[in-house]
């Protein structure tokens, strides 16, 4: 009924889909799955309307379709229920279901809330959900809100006569178990009513309560079977399922870590988002978190810089417990953050490299309490040749520097403030392979320097080709440990596993 | 007061969708919550009470008239910013098209400077014009995507500019007995301009709450991108509120007309702070998408009774300025949930 034909989508340098097909039928589950980035939820996007594709086209009955809006898609009976919930918290269940449709409630110019209450008392009662739409949605926890979104979605019925296609971005990745049941049981209830991709880390979920599967890897679909013919392993299989080049990856440098440990956390836990979190990392280590979102590894990270203090268990940095409430505090001993949106939280993007570079560590460059512009410039013309910053100067901005060298100054804004443990978050997102390989580099030559660094990468390949030891996290918890020496360095499918 | 005002109000409109996770609902204290959309009330009885027991004649009806009357303009004033506010945006340019207003009805109707008498038509004409300068202001906003609160406070001098120029710096006498009736007319011991303004309270509260525009007010003050995809026209929105908000203030510049009986360009000087603070005192966050017209008719009130309050117990006017300044960092400290804010700038 509703089918993508080759569709492709870039994003800069990124091709997140590519050569795209899927076919979803009447009254059908459609389970999509595949690792992080491999191009799911873009493609869920461009189904919904919010993005069009680059190549490719949308067939709905055999005809080609350009939706142009999320309007557009509504209008052809497709209805999305985003991972990052989209009711506005200010407004009622009632006016979050029907907004943009109020018209049908509207008599001599005025909203009848009556009409409109009852109206959106019948799309819950699809749901079986008993909520009061006058309720506003900020009083509702998530799971509640997101039934709200289904019958938004189901809502559809009434401005279309085509057959609903219901998408339903990794809608159990913040769920409690019960929460789960009674969404897949609305699911099967409602696939009399309408056709569902669901999308899921989760391939247990996935094989419950699909149809047939399709399995994407770095934007493309590389296989698709009925429910039938699918089982875990050959799933992980087929998600993963790449070679993994050592030399990209500088694993002949990689040498093995010092004895001296720098950080430990024991029995470490932040409620709701992860628990019981158990590790060393030594100098010139590399520690590697893998998960999929939602794992709480991104929390992990951010809590060993401050930016979510641990509520459970002890953290010690040099010997020292400590609670880090704040990136300052971890700032002041020795604890530098290279984040996933360098433009947002690592760089003042306005600012030149070199007050970019002295940012952490302004003491250096003090004379008599007054900043020295020379002092500061001279610093940075160091860190720009150590670290072979392209830049045409140390007064340049660093908006007009490139993905990779904006990555650098971060870097050596850290080195500038001595910092001994370095957190990696997603350092290469975003950049070209020569750059990705510079920042492969640059972690090698940190960890001969004896600097310890907790990475959470982009890919599985990136995590077992850079670190030395590996934590596979899972729903909150760690599931394994692995020792990634060069040699005996685990495989993509052993960590998967661990992690879906 | 309506229970539903309550609900709207409950607190400020910033969320980051990261924090939405289930635990937070959890931990929430729901009492206390639930209990804030009622502060400003209950400041205001706290308020009177206290003001009346200092000083009795605080309750005297002639008093409480008073009260009204120096409440009507900064109403409609308000009533104007509130939907501004309510959208996420803010509008600087209340001094700035009031005085136009005024200077517009003076110059119109019957007047010492020359022969127009266009009695009520003119009136009209003025709140026409004053809306064309809120659309502008509203265009300005989105059509060059200039920050709200930049373009308004542009707007503002254009305005004051304006009206120094039609009048060359000097004043205008109001000679029509219809337009000064307004402030001189008495209906049930109030003046007409307190009636209107409460009229302009009662349709701008049915606009709010039952129709489309005053909804989509709403859902972009909540979350503006969402809007946008859920088919919301929100440029439309915007300049259709913010020329509502300047034909408000034209009508404010009609009851100022009116209450001096004459027009000039400085005629609205200090009225933007007032009309802030209002809106804000009553409970509308800065941050969009909550409050309402209600909760600034508590703040007017609040702000009305106060001023009366320290004439009454004969404070110097300096500390009452300071007290008023004081106020709105107070107001806004008590209704923005700033522990939700990630940045503040």
């Amino acid at each position: 009924m509703l089918s993508v034909k080759n569709v492709s989508k870039t994003f800069g340098v990124v091709q997140a889909l590519d050569d795209v097909s899927l076919e979803i039928n009447e009254n059908e589950v459609v389970g999509l799955v595949g690792e992080n980035g491999a191009g799911k939820s873009t493609l869920m996007r461009v189904l919904a309307g919010v993005y069009a594709p680059d190549r490719g086209s949308l067939q709905l009955g055999g005809k080609s379709i350009v939706f142009g809006s999320p309007t557009g898609a509504n209008l052809n009976g497709i209805g999305i229920v985003f991972q990052e919930q989209s009711l506005l918290p200010n407004l009622s269940i009632a006016e979050n279901i029907y907004l943009g449709q109020e018209r049908q409630f509207v008599r001599l110019g005025l909203i009848s809330r009556q009409r409109l209450n009852a109206a959106a008392r019948r799309q819950l009662e699809k749901v079986h959900a008993d909520f009061d739409p006058r309720t506003r949605t900020s009083e509702l926890n998530f799971a509640a809100r997101q039934m709200v979104e289904l019958a938004k979605a189901l809502a559809l019925e009434e401005r279309t006569d085509r057959h609903l296609v219901i998408l339903l971005d990794e809608p159990t990745s913040m769920l409690e178990q019960r929460d789960i049941d009674i969404l897949f049981a609305r699911v099967r209830a409602l696939r009399a009513r309408a056709s569902f991709v669901f999308v899921s880390h989760r391939l247990e979920e996935v094989l419950e309560i699909s149809d047939r599967i399709y399995v994407m890897k770095d934007g493309r679909v590389v296989a698709h079977m009925p429910v039938a013919d699918a089982t875990v392993p050959q799933l992980h299989q087929l998600m993963v399922g790449r070679d993994r080049h050592a030399e990209y990856y500088r694993e002949s440098r990689q040498h093995a870590p010092r004895a001296e440990v720098v950080m430990e956390a024991s029995g470490l836990a932040v409620d709701g988002a992860y628990r019981e979190i158990d590790f060393t990392l030594r100098k010139g280590e590399v520690l590697g978190i893998a998960g999929v979102i939602g794992s709480g590894r991104e929390e992990l990270t951010r809590t060993l810089f401050g930016f979510l203090p641990q509520t459970r268990g002890k953290l010690r940095v040099n010997g020292r417990e400590v609670r880090l409430n704040s990136p300052s505090e971890a700032a002041d001993i020795g604890i530098g953050y290279i984040p996933r949106e360098r433009r947002v939280e690592g760089l003042v993007l306005p600012l030149s490299v070199a007050v970019n570079m002295t940012l952490a560590s302004l003491q250096a460059v003090k004379i008599r309490g007054v900043i020295s512009p020379k002092r500061e410039r001279e610093l940075a013309k160091r860190w720009v040749e150590k670290l072979h910053v392209r830049t045409p100067s140390v007064d340049t901005l660093c908006l007009q520097l490139s993905g990779g060298n904006q990555q650098k100054v971060v870097l050596s804004k850290w080195m500038n403030a001595r910092s001994r443990i370095l957190i990696f978050d997603h350092p290469t997102r975003g950049l070209d392979v020569g750059a990705k390989e510079e920042v492969y580099e640059l972690i090698r030559d940190l960890s001969d320097d004896g600097i310890a660094i907790v990475l959470t990468a982009d890919t599985l390949e990136e995590t077992i080709g850079l670190c030395h030891s590996i934590l596979a996290m899972r729903d909150g918890r760690v599931t394994a440990r692995f020792d990634a020496s060069p040699g005996s360095k685990p495989s993509q499918v052993d960590l998967i596993r661990h992690m879906v | 007061m309506d229970p539903e005002v309550g609900r709207q109000s409950s607190n400020s409109g910033v969320s980051t969708p990261a924090l939405r996770e289930p635990e937070r609902a959890k931990l929430r204290p729901r009492s206390l919550r639930r209990l804030r959309p009622f502060a400003p009330f209950v400041a205001l009885v706290v308020l009177s009470l206290l003001v009346g027991a200092l000083n009795p004649r605080f309750f005297e009806f002639n008093n409480v008239v008073r009260i009204a009357n120096s409440a009507a303009i900064p109403l409609v004033l308000a009533l104007g910013e509130t939907f501004v506010i309510i959208l996420g945006s803010v509008d600087l340019s209340v001094e700035g098209v009031l005085a136009v207003g005024a200077v517009v009805i003076s110059l119109l109707v019957r007047n010492d400077s020359n022969a127009n008498a266009l009695g009520w038509t003119g009136a009209a004409l003025a709140i026409a014009i004053c809306a064309g300068i809120g659309c502008l202001s509203g265009l300005i906003h989105v059509q060059l995507r200039i920050p709200s609160f930049m373009a308004t406070l542009g707007i503002w001098f254009v305005g004051v500019g304006m009206a120094t120029l039609a009048l060359g710096g000097s004043t205008v006498r109001v000679l029509d007995t219809n337009i000064r009736s307004l402030a001189l007319t008495r209906l049930l011991e109030f003046p007409l301009a307190v009636w209107v303004a409460l009229s302009a309270l009662g349709l701008a509260w049915v606009f709010e709450r039952f129709t489309r525009i005053g909804r989509y007010v709403y859902a972009i003050g909540g979350g503006e991108d969402l809007a946008v995809l859920s088919g919301i026209p929100v440029k439309r929105v915007k300049v259709v509120i913010f020329t509502l908000a300047g034909a408000l203030y034209g009508l404010a510049g009609l009851l100022s007309a009116a209450q001096l009986g004459m027009g000039n360009a400085l005629i609205g000087s200090g009225r933007l702070f007032f009309t802030i603070t209002a809106v804000v005192v009553g409970g509308s966050a800065l941050t969009g998408g909550e409050g309402g017209v209600l909760n600034t008719f508590i703040g007017v009130l609040i702000i009305a009774v106060l001023a009366n309050g320290m004439v009454l117990l004969g404070i110097s006017p300096y500390v009452q300025q300071a007290v008023q300044g004081l106020l709105i960092i107070v107001a806004v400290a008590l209704s923005i949930d700033r522990a939700r804010l990630k940045i503040v700038k």
